[in-house]
């Protein structure tokens, strides 16, 4: 009996199958971004598992002797040390771990402009406000999962990480300092190392693999939306259907990731820890900056004023507002958006078609604002090497972020808003859609 | 009459399996959707075999313990080989075809809705009161579930108050060698602790010599600085990183985190960057041994601050 017999008489798998498989797909350079990111968690589980078998979450101290000779000797801590070995003296063990820093920086950042894209085409209105929020949250537990990652090595960049976010936990209003307590298990450096293993080799990946599996879920129950077009209506959803076309598509883009990420892994060195030197807490690398995703925070506490507020004689922290504010706004509005466009539009009906930009001018605006000033932000990190490179004081750079970052937001929004009115009135096609005609048309 | 209801009912019967047909996705009747096209399946078979060497070359490299880039390098053959044979297998071998499926609204009908919040009512209708119950007991269960988080850590008490600093206390290295008057020439710093706690993190302290009409003391802190010694909590008022660069010509501390600069000679005030505390300052004395040593703690819990009133 062929093995496919074999399953088909224990699970009566044709007739789902067969219809399953003319599923339609529809087929947008854009729908890959999602893709993108679910094949990086691929790359992530599968290369954390073997980092997790050789790693050891402990403060505890030890006299490295290793393969690293400079360091040979050092008193460092057992997490540092058994990093390094995982490094120099486990074989493969390099290529795994870059490839998983490499593969996190990508999955934030294919998360992060698959939801510009859902936000751009208005492809979170009703009915898919849910898997707006899912994929809301998907982001802030891929950011913890990113920060919990490289704070384990307790090596110096990361260690100072992780004193920065003990001194936002306690710009926490009112419980800050029982939650920074809670968190860390004492005062800092308290457990944290310890800590945060489970919760970044368990708790968020397996919260993430199940939302997830929720997010494709409805994904599809709801089918995809797609831009209209012939017979792509309200009604209908086209595209190529699951068996071959899509699934040899999606499989190949699994692999085209997977290829990526491991000569990434390969031959572009990342958090190259034992340049850093263990965690002192008396030192600090100079310059210090986290991974991409978080510099819009580092940014923030870098050039925002030092304004001291107090109300009714109670003083607000100096951190409060660029890391603790900033994030929980950023989130919140990303949280309340649908509902908010729903207020401001009036627009309650179910939408299927996704929008171009231009039939959306003014979210479309406000999300490129948005995108500026996060841009912004994250530039802040770079304002010691500005510095350098422009020979002036870095505080003369900060203060001219200061100014740039309220600006430039209103400026682009503005210009977006006036460049989407015109493209809509003129017609004229934009990267997201280009009718065949438009090809015909380039030679007079 | 009788013929009527007939063909009215013929009518109805199709109209049904018309819009059931609509429901079905679209099927085409020929299966051949293969496509002749000899160069992309050699291309395929080329990409899969170089693959299969990729991977045979990742072993290779594995058991004689090449260096990391031969191994990844077979890695990455292995998995582009592959990514290579299946996206010329889809975009040429498949043939491109698009079937339409129809969409069925999410938002139901109102007899639809009704019918299934009957049938889950229908078992506890009468039984609210105890419906509610069952709420009770396990919202209470959720909150007593949550107590235990408690455990996570202690009460945070007076500890960020206070340090290993206290009178009589001398002033060590991080090594734990004392530091006599002397130690530091003019423009000089290092970072201290107090005597038996060099591993608490909190009380590291930035020890300066000034030249003594460099020293602008504060009201109440003349007491503070010893022989042009002023020692500082190292760690920043903004978000606590140690306030590690010392820059001589012009006294003054600058954060490498976030840019924080505080003048040492004016009471570690802040003069540029986002802190907007001074740093606390450490009072010096001298011990009966010509070594320094503090004259009390921290006025100040050291780095970053909370909501607390500001005292």
């Amino acid at each position: 009996m062929k093995p496919a017999e074999w399953v088909d008489r224990r699970l009566r798998l044709a007739r789902p199958l067969n219809h399953a498989i003319r599923k339609a797909f529809p087929t947008h350079w854009s729908f890959m971004l999602g893709e993108i990111a679910v094949y990086a968690f691929v790359v992530l589980v599968a290369t954390g598992i073997y980092l997790a078998l050789f790693f050891e979450a402990s403060l505890g101290e030890t006299i490295y002797s290793g393969s690293y000779e400079p360091l040979n000797g050092l008193e460092v801590s057992r997490a540092y040390a058994s990093t390094l070995e995982l490094s120099f003296d486990v074989r493969a063990g390099l290529l795994v771990r870059q490839t998983h820093h490499w593969a996190a920086l990508v999955f934030i950042g294919a998360i992060v402009v698959h939801l510009l894209r859902v936000f751009l085409t208005g492809a979170f209105r009703r009915p898919r406000e849910i898997n707006w929020m899912i994929g809301v949250t998907l982001l802030a537990l891929a950011l913890l999962a990113g920060f919990t990652g490289y704070s384990l090595p307790d090596d110096l960049l990361s260690g100072t990480g992780l004193r920065i976010a003990w001194s936002a936990a306690l710009g926490v209003p009112l419980v800050g300092e029982d939650l920074a307590f809670l968190v860390f298990g004492g005062e800092y450096p308290g457990d944290i190392v310890s800590r945060l293993y489970p919760v970044h080799i368990l708790v968020l990946p397996a919260l993430l693999a199940g939302l997830i599996t929720a997010h494709l879920a409805i994904l599809i129950r709801q089918k995809h939306t797609q831009l209209p077009g012939r017979s792509r209506t309200e009604h209908d959803v086209v595209g190529e259907p699951l068996w071959a076309g899509y699934a040899l598509k999606s499989l190949a883009l699994l692999f085209a990731v997977a290829t990526v990420l491991v000569a990434l892994g390969t031959f572009v060195q990342i958090n190259p820890i034992w340049l850093y030197g263990p965690y002192e807490a008396f030192a600090v690398t100079s310059p210090a900056q986290p991974d991409w995703y978080l510099m819009w925070v580092e940014g923030a506490l870098r050039i925002y004023p030092p304004w001291e507020i107090s109300l009714l004689g109670v003083t607000v922290p100096a951190q409060f507002v660029p890391a603790v504010l900033l994030p929980g706004l950023t989130f919140g509005a990303l949280y309340a958006w649908p509902f908010v466009e729903r207020r401001v539009t009036g627009d309650r009906d179910e939408h299927e078609l996704a929008q171009r930009p231009r039939e959306r001018p003014g979210p479309a605006a406000v999300g490129l604002a948005a995108l500026t000033f996060y841009a912004l932000l994250t530039l802040g990190v770079a304002n010691t090497f500005i510095a350098r490179l422009l020979n002036v004081a870095v505080l003369d750079v900060t203060a001219a972020l200061r100014v740039l970052v309220l600006v430039l937001p209103l400026l682009v929004g503005v210009i977006a808003y006036r460049v989407l009115r015109g493209l809509a009135a003129t017609g004229a096609s934009g990267p997201l859609h280009l009718p065949a005609r438009a090809l015909l048309r380039r030679r007079p | 009459m009788t013929r009527l209801r007939a063909a009215l009912r013929g009518i109805a019967v199709l109209a049904a399996l018309r819009s059931l047909a609509r429901l079905l996705p679209e099927r085409r009747r020929d299966d051949d959707r293969e496509v002749t096209d000899p160069a992309a399946e050699r291309l395929v078979a080329v990409a899969l075999l170089t693959s299969a060497g990729g991977s045979v070359a990742f072993v290779v490299a594995y058991v004689l313990d090449a260096d990391p880039q031969l191994l990844g390098a077979g890695l990455v053959v292995a998995l582009g080989g592959i990514a290579l044979a299946l996206a010329t297998w889809a975009l040429r071998l498949v043939r491109h075809e698009d079937v339409l499926e129809p969409r069925e609204p999410m938002t139901p009908p109102p007899e639809e809705h009704a019918e299934a919040v009957q049938a889950l009512a229908a078992p506890v209708g009468r039984r609210g009161f105890l419906v509610r119950l069952l709420g009770l007991a396990l919202g209470t269960l959720g909150l007593a579930a949550v107590v235990p988080a408690a455990s996570l850590g202690p009460a945070p008490g007076d500890a960020r108050r206070r340090t290993g600093w206290r009178e009589g206390a001398r002033v060590v290295t991080p090594d734990g060698a004392p530091v006599a008057v002397d130690a530091l020439p003019v423009g000089g710093s290092i970072t201290v602790f107090p005597e038996g706690a060099t591993d608490e993190v909190d009380a590291q302290v930035v020890l300066i010599r000034l030249a003594a009409e460099d020293l602008r003391q504060q009201p109440g802190q003349e007491d503070g600085t010893v022989g042009g010694y002023v020692a500082y909590s190292q760690l920043c008022t903004h978000a606590g990183c140690p306030v590690g660069l010392y820059e001589q010509a012009s006294s003054r501390l600058l954060c490498p985190c976030h840019q924080s600069v505080f003048d040492v000679r004016d009471g570690a005030k802040p003069v540029g960057g986002p802190a907007i505390r001074a740093l606390p300052q450490l009072p010096l004395a001298i011990g009966d041994d010509g070594m320094l040593v503090a004259r009390g703690d921290l006025p100040a819990p050291p780095g970053a601050a909370t909501w607390r009133i500001l005292t």
